[in-house]
């Protein structure tokens, strides 16, 4: 090869490569702006602010607010899967709700013995008769134990799942299906009393986290500051993730898998590597989300609440991390303010969207929003 | 036995040993195996042969896409192979590159790794680069990122999360965007190339991973008469440091690669599974068998 490719000569090489730091000036600037807004200007309009004035920030709204941030997550999580490796996961809400599950046990704990039957046991196990808690409760008292849990139950269902499948390649519409399956499998599971989670009740009833009465406002608020800096947290790890060769790698997997293998790559470590990452980002925002919601049922394992995580993405844009994102927040948005609205008329205007974006928006909002910058 | 007759017996190995060690032992120009340490999972090209297929069988429901066939490639051979379609030349790569597991036969790499135990990317990564009938490249990627995937280098998870260029990969990568014509297409995405550009591309891409064997399906399907004799130079420049299989229909293309026959490289005819036929391109092209079965008369 040495004859065509002088190695040792001094040859004229590209010397300019497009090496970008993490984020552009300007999107650095949109970071810390976010940062801003979640940890200093939310809190002071709705801590500081008083109630009567335009500018305060009702608890209505940041529990919205962090509600959705929480779903936000989730739909990255989903955009790293989907948008960047081409595996299209129809049940990432059983990771969302497993984590939520590790964290709602310990705020059963944390009642202690508030409960309606004033019994040092949660009010589903002494209904149950239950005189001990179940294994599954071992470490359920410990905060630092069941945060730890939250991350590991999401992301060993995860890592055993995507093994057995991404090894036997499963691919595309089947593997879709087996996770649909998978979430419904775990639904029916947690509805069962046996199970010990609370059956279809779930949990709820919260009293305090850490022994602080979650009810308080500057509770409320610690929980959205940390929602929010989660949020954006994560949204730099998810940039530093595409932008790295890893990420180029997983781009190539979706564009021609075989072409990966046949360059030396095992595809099976990578996807499963992105896959478990996401699995556990959608752990870690269903443990934030149940505190602030105050109730976590198997009804979030239901497969619809797994296709909705697929649609926040796909309506925000694929393949553009912030799109999903934006995708959470304009749907949801949305929603709670039609069921307000016009209550009847929110199913409908969900199909109509979904309708348009997958006619007029193939590339989601921001694909939009690119389109009309270029154009211009 | 005695102390005496164990003492005896030392002396005499040893002996032996310094004998071995005076007088050369040689077998056809080469040193024999004798005493060379054998590396698992180093190449081994000492008997001569780079590839090495015996006796191989693909049946595809009752078809037998490869009926017995056997092919050895010299190291350092440009090999080119011929046949109709259906003779099952792109199911022979598969069962090189591990895509396709064979009903019987041996396959070997070297006389040393045995090609059936391994998977696709094992394969890629002790050397064995694949080109793709049609043009395979990332499209959404740039040209520089395509080959920056390809470039040799740890393929493990986390050491490509922290991967960066050196200067040198760099000057590698910046070689081959020279070499392959696509300087100014560097940051292009490579969906955007044309075909011939893809294919180039995908050749580069082989390279970058500095294969040891390179099999090549049709590398100048869509490509101007131009690209085409380019392709067969470079080819040819590669040929020493490397060992290819060129797959082609295209008679002109394999007739620039062997110049007709004068450069003494070997041409294989594949019909329908097995081997029809091996030679000069003027033998193969003068067999009345092969001119039967693909020449068309």
């Amino acid at each position: 090869m040495s004859a065509v490719l002088p190695t040792s000569a001094p040859t004229p090489t590209v010397t300019s490569v497009p090496r970008v730091g993490l984020l552009s000036m300007k999107s650095w600037g949109a970071v810390a702006l976010a940062l801003l807004v979640v940890a200093v200007v939310v809190p002071v309009l709705n801590l500081a602010v008083p109630a009567g004035s335009a500018f305060h920030a009702s608890d209505y709204a940041v529990q919205l607010v962090a509600k959705i941030m929480c779903y936000a997550i989730c739909a990255l999580a989903m955009d790293l899967i989907w948008g960047y490796t081409g595996i299209l996961s129809l049940g990432h809400g059983v990771f969302f709700a497993l984590g939520g599950y590790a964290m709602g046990m310990y705020l059963m704990r944390q009642i202690g013995s508030d409960g309606q039957y004033r019994m040092p046991m949660p009010d589903f196990m002494v209904f149950l008769n239950w005189k001990e808690f179940p294994w599954t409760w071992a470490v359920s008292d410990s905060f630092v134990a069941q945060m730890l849990l939250v991350v590991l139950v999401p992301g060993l269902l995860a890592f055993v799942f995507g093994y057995f499948a991404f090894r036997s390649r499963i691919k595309g519409v089947y593997f879709s299906i087996i996770t649909q399956a998978m979430t419904y499998a775990a639904m029916l599971l947690f509805f069962r009393n046996e199970t010990g989670f609370g059956g279809n009740n779930g949990f709820t009833d919260f009293k305090r986290i850490l022994d602080v009465p979650i009810a308080t406002p500057s509770m409320r608020m610690t929980l959205f500051v940390l929602t929010g800096c989660t949020l954006i947290g994560f949204f730099l790890l998810a940039r530093w993730l595409v932008g790295s060769k890893f990420g180029r790698v997983l781009q190539a997997i979706r564009d021609a898998e075989t072409r990966v293998m046949f360059t030396g790559y095992n595809p099976l470590h990578y996807k499963l590597a992105m896959w478990v990452i996401s699995a556990v980002m959608c752990g870690i925002a269903g443990a934030l989300y149940v505190p602030q919601v105050g109730i976590i049922n198997p009804g979030e394992m239901s497969p619809a609440a797994s296709i909705e995580i697929a649609i926040w993405a796909a309506v925000g844009g694929r393949g553009t991390l912030i799109g999903p994102i934006v995708g959470a927040f304009f749907v949801n948005g949305a929603k709670s303010w039609f069921t307000q609205a016009f209550p009847e008329f929110w199913l409908y205007f969900l199909g109509a969207l979904f309708i348009a974006v997958t006619i007029f928006l193939p590339q989601g909002i921001i694909g939009l929003l690119k389109r009309k910058k270029e154009s211009s | 036995m005695t102390p005496d007759l164990m003492k005896a017996g030392a002396q005499a190995r040893v002996e032996h040993d310094r004998k071995l060690a005076a007088s050369p032992v040689q077998s056809g120009g080469r040193e024999t195996s004798y005493s060379r340490v054998h590396v698992p999972g180093a190449l081994d090209v000492t008997h001569g042969a780079i590839l090495y297929l015996d006796d191989i069988t693909v049946s595809f429901d009752g078809f037998k896409a490869l009926n017995a066939l056997s092919l050895s490639i010299s190291a350092g051979e440009l090999r080119c192979i011929i046949g109709p379609n259906g003779a099952g030349k792109t199911t022979m790569m598969d069962v090189i590159t591990g895509k396709t597991r064979p009903d019987l036969g041996k396959a070997f790499f070297g006389s040393t790794i045995d090609l059936l135990r391994m998977r696709e990317n094992e394969i890629a990564s002790i050397g064995i680069g694949r080109k793709f009938q049609k043009p395979t490249v990332f499209e959404q990627l740039s040209v520089f990122e395509n080959l920056e995937l390809a470039l040799k280098a740890d393929r493990g998870v986390r050491s490509s999360m922290f991967f960066r260029l050196n200067g040198e990969q760099l000057d590698r990568i910046g070689a081959m965007l020279t070499l392959i014509h696509l300087k100014d297409s560097a940051q292009r995405v490579a969906g955007l190339l044309s075909h011939g550009q893809k294919q180039w591309l995908e050749i580069g891409m082989l390279l970058m991973q500095d294969p040891k064997l390179l099999l090549l399906d049709e590398p100048v399907a869509g490509m101007t008469d131009e690209e085409t004799e380019r392709t067969a130079e470079l080819f040819l420049s590669l040929e020493g440091n490397h060992s290819l299989v060129v797959v082609e229909h295209d008679m002109k293309f394999i007739g620039e690669l062997t110049q007709n026959g004068k450069n003494g490289k070997k041409v294989t005819v594949l019909h329908e599974g097995s081997v029809l036929a091996e030679g000069l391109l003027s033998e193969v092209q003068a067999n009345e068998k092969v001119v039967e079965v693909y020449l068309g008369r």
